[in-house]
């Protein structure tokens, strides 16, 4: 009887959580065979060639674009959030920054492409340069604004159990900021898949933007939508990593 | 030997800060002193400058004038032997009730076997032996101020400074941990000084309470107490006339305190 109530527990759990994927398919299907086009293949035609292409070279390019997504996302992260947690922290030394940030914030990174492709080539460097300029000023900004908020009585009531300056920023400040540096993360993942199909599509040879625009060049209509599929993948993945993390560092969250 | 409490000299204690611009007088010309091993209450109403007062025990702010003595020394930031207990109670959302309790000796660079064996003794004596797992979300208000004083406690302080300690607590809740409060003063060492609203709390607690006036802060009357904490004191005749001599002194402070 129990078993059975468990058993029911999970199927429901499963299908409350394939039901979306489900409807996405079925209107795909649906506006695939409405509009009869070569340019929109149904979901089938599109799995089966993501299937085939993937042994064919795709998976050799879904590598290349997670590498230079995956070193982005640590780069930006690392230099990040430590400079939006000093800022954060220290009021005085963030009024001098903050016009600087405020200036270069929103300026479009991406237009950047060819300068940083003169003085870092076409190959990894120049793309991971680029997608970490990008989501670098997500994560400080992200950062700089938790760690302002911090709670002042918190932080007083561990200076009064006779902690340092360190001390207030290892079991304080950083405890507090990491559910806002995982916000940060996902909304940069999103950021960083759209830069790299951007920076993989001009002057490359290899990576999913590439492979995406050879397929259009082509007409490829059905490879394309592979190539669309894989970095569905990478972005479901990057996900999912970020959900597990953050279960795993952050536990008390949601109690 | 046995370690005594503080004791507590504050002598024309004032303190201003800046507020969009101008300059705000929390407290005047304060003045008050507390026995080693006492337990004594600052009561005013809301903004009276109690908690502001507590900060500079703390030595978290300095005075801006007057000066604060404890033990014949000023207070510095993070007295090793002061430890301070705020109304939210403090307690660190990220760390286990254990991780809360031994933050102080951690902080302190104590040795681990050290931190373990005190971590574990205060535990016990607070009755949170089988919550040590448990996230401060996961307590209940009393379970979580209990966690506040067992952390405070660890670091072995000669002064205990409460805000508000029990505000946010049920009734009965408060009461019981009042009482547990009088057993930790009963095994000495402690002098304790809280700030509070609450009339009956400070009349059943202080053995010396101290009605603030409000706006800026300072001292209105001074009650001597000595049943306080005493068995059974709640409910003698006693303890309502001084709640009702608090509550008049409050009054009173009240006119004193607003601007002429």
């Amino acid at each position: 009887m129990a078993q059975s109530k468990g058993r029911n527990k999970i199927l429901s759990r499963l299908i409350f959580k394939l039901a979306p994927i489900l409807v996405l398919f079925l209107s795909w299907q649906l506006l695939a065979v409405l509009l009869n086009s070569a340019a929109l293949p149904t979901p089938g035609r599109a799995f089966l060639t993501f299937f085939q292409e993937i042994p064919a070279g795709l998976w050799k390019h879904f590598l290349v674009s997670s590498w230079r997504v995956l070193a982005s996302i640590f780069i930006s992260l690392l230099g990040g959030v430590a400079l939006g947690l000093w800022l954060g922290a220290e009021e005085r030394f963030d009024r001098f920054f903050a016009p600087l940030i405020y200036l270069t914030y929103p300026v479009p990174k991406i237009v950047f492409l060819p300068v940083v492709m003169v003085f870092l080539g076409l190959g990894d460097l120049s793309k991971i340069f680029l997608i970490t300029l990008v989501v670098f000023f997500q994560d400080l900004v992200t950062t700089r604004d938790a760690a302002r908020n911090v709670s002042q009585a918190m932080i007083l009531s561990v200076v009064s159990l006779g902690a340092g300056k360190l001390d207030i920023y290892r079991h304080v400040i950083w405890p507090a900021i990491i559910p806002d540096v995982f916000t940060a993360l996902r909304i940069g993942s999103g950021t960083a898949i759209a830069v790299l199909f951007f920076a993989e599509s001009f002057a490359s040879s290899e990576g999913l933007g590439y492979y995406l625009m050879d397929a259009w060049s082509r007409n490829a209509y059905q490879e394309m939508f592979a190539g669309i599929m894989a970095m569905g993948l990478l972005g479901y993945l990057l996900y999912v990593g970020l959900d597990m993390l953050d279960k795993k560092i952050c536990p008390w969250k949601g109690l | 030997m046995a370690r005594a409490g503080a004791a507590v000299d504050v002598d024309r204690l004032s303190f201003f800060y800046a507020h969009n611009g101008n300059r705000v007088e929390a407290l005047r010309e304060v003045s008050f002193s507390l026995a080693s091993g006492s337990i004594s209450a600052v009561i005013g109403p809301s903004g009276c400058g109690k908690s502001t007062l507590l900060y500079i025990l703390a030595g978290l702010l300095p005075p801006s004038g007057g000066k604060v003595l404890i033990n014949g020394e000023r207070p510095l930031p993070g007295r090793r032997a002061t430890s301070l207990i705020l109304q939210d109670y403090g307690l660190l959302p990220w760390k286990t009730v254990w991780d809360n309790v031994v933050l102080g000796l951690v902080v302190r660079r104590l040795p681990p076997g050290e931190i373990r064996a005190t971590g574990e003794r205060v535990l016990q004596e607070m009755g949170l032996g089988e919550l040590r797992k448990r996230y401060p979300a996961e307590l209940s208000g009393g379970q979580r101020q209990r966690v506040a004083i067992a952390r405070a406690l660890a670091t072995k302080p000669d002064l205990l400074l409460m805000d508000e300690p029990f505000s946010s607590l049920d009734a009965l809740t408060r009461e019981a941990l009042q009482d547990t409060l009088q057993k930790i003063l009963q095994a000495g060492g402690l002098t304790v000084l809280l700030v509070t609203h609450n009339i009956e709390e400070a009349a059943y607690l202080g053995r010396r309470v101290i009605v603030f006036t409000p706006h800026p802060g300072c001292v209105y009357k001074i009650f001597e107490n000595p049943r306080a904490c005493s068995p059974g004191y709640r409910k003698t005749a006693e303890f309502f006339r001084l709640c009702t001599e608090l509550r008049g002194a409050l009054e009173l402070g009240r006119g004193a305190g607003e601007p002429g």
